[in-house]
């Protein structure tokens, strides 16, 4: 990562060593300074200003700046999605561009940009105009075509009808019609295009307004017409109304601005009617030509936009996070240097003494940067160096909680730890093939992926890609142990080493089989498939295993404790917490481990229930047939002794040793130190005053302790039992492969038919990915997850700490939208 | 089913309630408005606004800004909240969130009526229009001449119909009848939606009849003030109260007979949970009584949400942002205007 960084291999095993520092910046070389050292992403600035609400800093209206230039920018990538570019897709060249050039070559753009589009617009309108036009003149002319030719035939009925006879034609008819003949040149009418949806409401509204004295007639436009005014694609009808009269006008004027309904004229006068249509044709191709030109030219400013766009875009947020920064930074008195102050990792120092000097010599500042260390009481971050395969097993241990600066650091065992407790409990080294090659596509094409936006689940098993194909690895291996391959058994390490007693085979289900051979070399012996007392035996061996793991898991966690407590130099916690927990644990659960093992080795067929119970029920009778090494009783009561033992032993000592150091303590303020170096003083001082100021209240620290007691007594327990999860889900595991390997795949084999087995083998693949490799692996996930979380960390970790978080432009440009 | 909305309650109201409950926090508090007021230019509004959650709304205005686009900006996002609430909403919430745009809706006719009674342009006329109380047909108003055509043309396809009833009138509009119309249909409107929500019983009820009386007490009481010295009579004074509220009926009779602003005074001291109001203000004085109200009315929104399982706190929630939006608006305009000492004038802080 860094060239000046101490080659540590123990980087994960606790934090960074941290250092506040302050450095003190000339004015004119603050801005390159900053650059520099968001390059470097080591450092990270404390607030000064927390007082001054954000427009009151010193560079307000510089960052309002790179608001406006984001904005512009934001409204160049709509621009750019508007010609279906995409912004990631165009690699950034040219050469670099300082901000006020940038300010000012932006500014042109948009102007040019919005010009442009302000003309198209108008253009557009005109057309859109001209095409609405155009649809009114075709539409209405049929209607008033149709109209004439209905007219035409009902006057000719008519008058056939009354050559006929008047008796059967009512009287008033003709009456009517002379009216309607007299009142026809006075009608007027309007003719447009309303939008659809509001076409009803339109027409509503007309026939109350002129109490039904008008007459409308609508019809659709096929397809969605772009509204000169709104310019969106809308559909319509057109429409055609006549009424009579001046105030009807007005009122169908009116009502149509209401609506939004276009006007446009309109004669009955059909050779008129053509002329215009012809005329209105010649004028929309000329105009489309014209917006077809501005378009190309439109198209080739953003495309010259879309090429410098992530280079733009990078500078404008580079420039905002640095003035952001600058923000944060106080004025020296004399007002011409600023002074920065924040954490920054010890190994970084002479990397940012670096940086400091390049950016005074690149400035050609006369006066270079300092940088001073302090000292603080204040905890530091907690920073990790991790690489891209651990980052993951840490980013598992900071879900729980960030590790206080500089304790033990549960994440290094992880890496192990938690892929293993996954393999316990998903052993089948067929499906941790799978899950193999499935991660190692993830992996062969990291760099690809890395640098793409993947989906929300994609984007997770991308992340722990390291962490899947270590369970996968471990996976295998434990497939191995349990003998399973999709529930298949397979002699892989030579043959079983039982066989049955006659070739027939027949009483191997009643009577048992031989040992002919030497035992199975690894693993479960394949021979143990299928038979009566397959499970029984699983069981007792996955159960016993789980105890020996989660025993050990805990044992490791309580040692952490003490090299914690080592670390921080409390000896208190070392001997009244780390010692009694040890051999509380050890006595109860440790011995059980030990009986198991040699339970193991020497075939023994006590019972070893029946030895844990009794040991406490009645440690002074005899063990009889349990017994299993010489001195077993009595090993037996010093057990259950020191376990007893233990308990006030964590309880008691600790509290008042607090209690008697924190007296000791404020003793010893009254007295004046007296110590030769002026730094061991000050740094005395501030642990003294640190000291001092904490308040120590007896009965809280007394019921703290016992609450840390009764947890960890019963905690024993119960956390002893909880690890048994690794044997109840790998059982379930197994059981749900070999139902689906029995009852999808072996039933439709039997069947003796291709179609029933090609079912039956999708049926299978499909429950096979879906069920154990997707759904198994996460609930197996999630039970190592709390088996790490829960009964491994809270032995020994706090994880009150915060994360180190540098100013660092690789993080800036992360950081999206 | 009075006490018993925790059980049932959240089945259809729970995910909105917690919805309302989390914008709620977003509301600007006394810092931001303390911050707010040190502002120099309107870009300065903006960029502080930016850290809330107006952030995405103004984060694309162009630099000079103006105060219209900042109200406008604000106000659209409470009218996205309040669409994103009523389409999830199920009967009777979404009635209920329905009945608190009617007030908007009653304005923007008023607004309308007037405006193009004073020959202004629609358009422009419906841009000033507030966007929760927007209907299809409302460019339409322009076209009637006098109350009937009013009803029958328009409104009679809005909610507003059946508040209607009491005003149809043949005579022409004026600013007068106008100004009674808007009084005669909110009068009708308060009383419909305190029917409404005594309909809904429970909490509901309990809340909302609350902050309904307060409306409608303060509704009196500005009526009251503002026909004093016009040819109101005292008779058509006491039509414009609505029939409910602390002061309903005896309070009402006296307004109805007063004649300067002492005298409601007078009358409204009479009423305790008032007495405060008018005791900060000095004799004679009318300017100050709006921001007293409205500061009374915060107060008692705010505690709407003390309670849970109760659609009160839709209606405070909106409530509270049209006034946010109403601060932000003054205190724009002062920065706009250069009046900064103006600031605190009228902007009623939330919490």
């Amino acid at each position: 990562m860094g060239e000046g960084g101490s080659p540590s291999t123990m980087d994960l095993m606790r934090s960074e060593p941290m250092q506040l520092a302050r450095i003190i910046i000339p004015m004119e070389s603050s801005h390159r300074t900053i650059s520099y050292l968001g390059d470097l992403g080591l450092f990270q600035f404390k607030d000064l200003n927390t007082g001054k609400s954000p427009f009151q800093r010193t560079f307000a209206a510089q960052i309002k700046r790179c608001g406006e230039m984001a904005r512009k920018l934001r409204f160049f990538r709509d621009q750019m999605m508007k010609a279906g570019l995409f912004v990631s897709s165009w690699p950034s060249y040219g050469s670099e561009i300082g901000l006020d050039e940038l300010e000012g070559k932006l500014g042109e753009l948009e102007a040019e940009l919005v010009e442009m589009n302000a003309n198209t617009e108008k253009l557009q309108c005109a057309y859109n105009e001209l095409l609405e036009y155009k649809l009114v003149l075709q539409k209405a002319g049929e209607f008033f075509h149709h109209a004439q030719s209905n007219a035409t035939s009902q006057q000719r009925e008519y008058g056939d009808r009354l050559l006929e006879g008047s008796m059967d034609s009512p009287l008033l008819l003709e009456q009517e019609m002379t009216t309607d003949i007299s009142k026809q040149v006075k009608l007027g009418f309007v003719s447009g295009l309303v939008p659809r949806d509001k076409s009803v409401a339109f027409e509503r509204i007309l026939f109350r307004a002129t109490r039904g004295n008008v007459f409308l007639k609508q019809d659709v436009v096929q397809q969605a017409v772009c509204d000169p005014v709104l310019g969106d694609k809308v559909e319509k009808n057109v429409f055609v109304v006549f009424y009579s009269g001046e105030r009807a006008k007005n009122k169908v004027l009116k009502i149509c601005d209401a609506f939004g309904a276009n006007r446009y004229p309109f004669t009955d006068d059909i050779g008129k009617r053509h002329q215009m249509i012809t005329e209105v044709s010649g004028k929309l191709s000329e105009l489309k030509t014209t917006i077809d030109v501005g378009v190309l030219h439109w198209s080739t400013v953003v495309q010259s936009i879309a090429n410098q766009y992530d280079q733009w875009n990078s500078l404008v947020k580079k420039e905002k996070s640095i003035y952001h920064t600058l923000n944060t930074l106080s004025f020296d008195v004399t007002k011409k240097c600023l002074v920065a102050e924040g954490w920054c990792p010890v190994f970084a120092t002479s990397q940012i003494q670096k940086v400091l000097q390049k950016a005074t010599v690149d400035s050609n500042s006369q006066v270079g940067a300092i940088l001073e260390i302090l000292h603080s009481k204040e905890s530091p971050p907690t920073y990790f160096r991790t690489n891209k395969f651990t980052s993951a097993f840490q980013e598992i241990v900071d879900a729980y909680g960030v590790a206080k600066y500089r304790e033990a650091n549960p994440g290094l065992y992880t890496i192990v730890t938690f892929p293993f407790l996954f393999a316990v409990m998903f052993g089948d080294w067929g499906h941790g093939i799978c899950l193999f090659l499935a991660t190692l596509f993830l992996i062969i094409r990291e760099k690809k992926y890395s640098s793409q936006k993947l989906g929300d689940i994609m984007e997770m098993a991308f992340g722990g890609r390291y962490v899947i194909i270590m369970m996968s690895i471990f996976s295998i291996y434990t497939g191995f142990i349990y003998n399973e391959f999709f529930s298949m058994p397979f002699e892989l390490f030579g043959r079983s080493a039982y066989d049955c007693r006659d070739p027939s085979c027949e009483d191997a289900t009643t009577i048992g089989m031989i040992k002919v051979r030497d035992t199975y070399p690894f693993g479960v012996d394949p021979i143990w498939h299928g038979t009566r007392s397959e499970l029984p035996f699983l069981n007792s061996l996955k159960m016993k295993m789980s105890i020996l793991l989660g025993v050990a898991q805990m044992n490791l966690g309580i040692i952490l404790s003490y090299y914690n407590a080592k670390f921080f130099k409390n000896d208190i916690n070392i001997w009244y917490q780390f010692v009694p927990q040890m051999i509380f644990l050890n006595s109860l659960f440790g011995y059980l481990s030990l009986l198991i093992i040699v339970k193991w080795c020497t075939g023994s067929q006590a019972d070893l229930y029946h030895i844990l119970i009794y040991m406490f029920l009645s440690p002074m009778d005899d063990l009889g047939d349990n017994q299993l090494f010489w001195g077993q009783k009595y090993l037996q009561i010093l057990l259950l002794l020191s376990a007893l033992v233990a308990v006030p032993w964590m309880l008691i000592p600790k509290p008042l040793l607090l209690k008697k150091q924190h007296e000791e303590r404020h003793q010893g303020q009254t007295y004046a130190p007296l110590h030769g170096l002026d730094e061991n003083i000050e740094n005395e001082r501030d642990y003294e005053s640190h000291g001092g100021h904490e308040e120590f209240e007896f009965s809280e620290v007394l019921v703290h302790q016992l609450i840390h007691t009764i947890e960890f007594v019963l905690g024993s327990v119960s956390n002893t039992a909880s690890y048994l999860r690794l044997w109840a889900l790998s059982l379930a595991h197994s059981e749900l492969s070999s139902v689906f390997y029995e009852k999808v795949l072996v039933l439709s084999w039997g069947f003796n038919s291709v179609v029933i087995l090609i079912i039956g083998i999708i049926v299978f693949v499909f429950a096979t990915v879906g069920v154990l490799l997707v759904m198994e692996t996460l609930s197996a996930f999630l039970h190592a997850l709390r088996l790490h979380w829960v009964e491994f960390q809270n032995k020994f970790y706090e994880g009150d700490g915060y994360k180190f978080d540098p100013f660092s432009f690789a993080l800036v440009a992360e950081e999206d939208d | 089913m009075y006490g018993f909305e925790a059980m049932t309650f959240n089945i259809h109201g729970g995910y909105l309630e917690a919805i309302v409950r989390g914008h709620r926090s977003g509301l600007l508090t006394a810092a931001d408005y303390n911050n707010l007021c040190q502002c120099e230019t309107l870009d300065d509004i903006k960029m502080h606004l930016s850290a809330t959650e107006y952030g995405p709304y103004l984060q694309n205005e162009p630099s000079p800004l103006h105060t219209t686009t900042i109200v406008e900006k604000c106000t659209l996002k409470l009218v996205d909240e309040y669409k994103h609430m009523l389409c999830q909403a199920t009967e009777p919430m979404s009635t209920f969130l329905e009945y608190i745009t009617y007030g908007h809706m009653i304005d923007n006719v008023v607004l309308i009526v007037t405006g193009t009674l004073h020959e202004r342009d629609v358009q422009e006329l419906l841009e000033k229009c507030h966007p929760l109380g927007m209907f299809d047909s409302i460019a339409t108003l322009a076209v009637a001449q006098n109350m009937r055509e009013l009803y029958r043309l328009v409104l009679v396809d809005t909610p507003l119909a059946p508040y209607f009833s009491e005003c149809i009138t043949s005579e022409d509009l004026d600013d007068m009848n106008i100004e009674i119309m808007r009084n005669t249909l909110y009068k009708a409107y308060l009383e419909d939606f305190y029917r409404f929500c005594q309909k809904l019983g429970g909490a509901t009820a309990e809340i909302m009849s609350d902050l309904l009386a307060f409306e409608a007490d303060r509704r009196a009481v500005n009526i009251t003030i503002n026909s004093i010295g016009t040819e109101l009579t005292r008779e058509d004074r006491r039509k414009l109260y609505s029939s409910f509220g602390l002061l309903y009926p005896y309070g009402h009779e006296e307004l109805a007979i007063c004649e300067d602003i002492d005298q409601v005074r007078g009358v409204m001291e009479k009423y305790p949970p008032y007495q405060p109001i008018f005791s900060k203000l000095s004799y004679g004085e009318s300017q100050m009584l709006d921001k007293a109200f409205y500061e009374e009315e915060v107060k008692r929104l705010c505690l709407s949400f003390e309670q849970q399982f109760h659609y009160g706190v839709f209606f405070a929630y909106m409530r509270l942002r049209e006034q946010e939006i109403r601060n932000l608006m003054w205190i724009s305009e002062c920065v706009a205007q250069n009046q900064k000492s103006r600031v605190h004038d009228s902007v009623v802080f939330i919490f």
